[in-house]
Formats: structure tokens, sequence, C-alpha cells
């Protein structure tokens, strides 16, 4: 019984993990900028591939497994934030373009103090 | 004691990375992070940490709720046939002022619904957050004072 139930929950978070993954893709092909597309990379890819991490690890019945499967979450949720931030930041310094519908944009303002280099056009 | 609850911690967290739970894995763990624990010997010096773990958890769940949410509002932003966007950066104005926990402040916007930081100021008092919706820049500094930063201001002061 137990394992029929864990099969069960594997099996849900397995679909919508996989789920989270597509939507991830979607938003990276459908959102406007490299900006906004960071959002659909970093969150719905962690919970994403986080949820298949835990299917794999309930699947596998295995403590060990799981707790292995846990901790690679836990690094996921660490590096991906960092990884997001980086790619925005070296965007935004490369002067990429934001979307059209971009409503303000402080950092540029504070780049324009720092460095005599004129901007991209932000808007 | 904190510091032994830590190494024990620690030396579980060894043993769950390499995947094995024998008794000599374990001690293996214990020992490493006992070095790990030496080398930061005058960071992790205190006490009070039973207190604030209480504090650390409720900012954990808090956090795991809002990465659930935040990959809910993306998944439907991305899927809604008219995506409404009003993206921009905004200056968020930061009381914090430790690098670790401006770092941790960081990490979680970044995976909380609509925002993720891009770049802190040379001086360390603005965090520069993009938000999917940036209609009103007021609404959004708020939220953030009066959620994770109050609680890590509470869980590490």
């Amino acid at each position: 019984m137990i394992e029929f139930l864990l099969e069960i929950a594997a099996a849900v978070l397995l679909v919508v993990g996989a789920l989270f993954a597509l939507v991830a893709a979607f938003g990276i092909i459908r959102l406007p900028d490299v900006y906004t597309r960071m959002h659909a990379a970093a969150k719905a890819g962690t919970v994403g591939s986080g949820l298949l991490l835990l299917a794999t690890g309930l699947e596998s019945q295995d403590p060990a497994i799981f707790a292995r499967a846990i901790a690679a979450f836990v690094f996921f949720i660490l590096t991906a934030p960092v990884s997001s931030h980086l790619l925005a930041r070296a965007a935004h310094r490369a002067g990429c373009e934001m979307a059209a519908v971009t409503v303000r944009d402080d950092l540029a303002e504070d780049d324009l103090a720092h460095t005599k280099k004129k901007p991209n056009q932000t808007n | 004691m904190m510091i032994f609850v830590i190494n024990v911690i620690f030396a579980l967290l060894w043993a769950a990375v390499s995947g094995s739970f024998t008794l000599l894995n374990l001690a293996f763990g214990f020992v490493l992070s006992a070095i790990a624990l030496y080398l930061l010997r005058e960071q992790t010096g205190g006490t009070g940490y039973l207190f604030r773990a209480r504090r650390i958890l409720s900012l954990f769940l808090l956090f795991m709720k809002e990465l659930a949410l935040s990959a809910w509002k993306v998944a439907t932003l991305v899927l809604s046939p008219t995506m409404n966007l009003k993206p921009g950066i905004f200056a968020f104005p930061l009381t914090v002022d430790r690098d670790f926990e401006i770092t941790l402040l960081a990490n979680m916007i970044t995976l909380t619904p609509g925002t993720f930081s891009v770049d802190v100021s040379d001086d360390g008092r603005f965090l520069y957050v993009h938000a999917i919706d940036c209609s009103d820049k007021e609404a959004a500094i708020r939220d953030i004072q009066n959620g994770f930063e109050r609680k890590i201001l509470e869980a590490f002061r």
C-alpha cells in the first residue's frame, strides 16, 4: 500500500515537474527580452527540476538516494539565483536592450552616473 | 553546545551528499565539519542559536511558499494569451548591510513572485531589482521590506 502511494506521488511529481520545465521553455520563447526571460528560467526552471529530483528520490524508495536528491535540490536553490543574477547583470552591462514595454530602469541612471559611456536606449 | 549541533547537522549533510549512511562515513563527515567549523571559529562564536533556529525555520518556510507561488505566477503569465507586461528595474534601498544578509535577500528576491535581483550598487546601499510588473515601485519596495527583509533582520539580528 505504501509502495503504491509512493509510486502515485512520484508519478504526479514527475508530471507536474515536467510541466513546469515546459512552461519555463515556453516563457523563454514568449517573453520579450533577456530580463523577463530570466524570470521564467530561474523560477519555473528551479521548481521544475526540484520536483523531478523529488520524484526520483521517492521512486527509488532508498533513503540514501532520497537524501541525495534533496541535497541536489538545495544546491539548485542556492545556485540558480546567482547564475540568473550574473547573466542579467552581464547583459545590462553589455548594453542589452530592454523590451519596448519596459516602464523604468533605475540601474541605467546609476550606470550613467558611474561611467561616461552613453547607455543604450532603454525604452 | 550549539556548535556541536551544527557539527552533527554538517555530518548528516555530508552523509546525504556522499550517499552513504554508514557509521564510518558519518564519522568522517563529523571530522570534516569539525575542521570546517574550526576554520570559521571567529564567525560562529556567540550564543542564542537555538532561539534563532525557530525564526530561521519560519524564514525557510516563507521562502518555500513564495517559491511555489512564484513558479505558479510565471506559469500563468507565460500561458496567458495576452501577456500583460510592465517590466522594469527599480532601486531597492537596503536596510540590511552585512554581506551575507544582502546575498540572502538578493537570492530570495530572485526566487519570489515577479521579481529578481540584477545588481547591487557599489556602496551596498541599493539593490537593483527587475520586476515583471513595475507599475507601482513603492508597493513593490514595501512588499519586500515587510516580507523578507524584516524576516531576515528578525532571524539574524
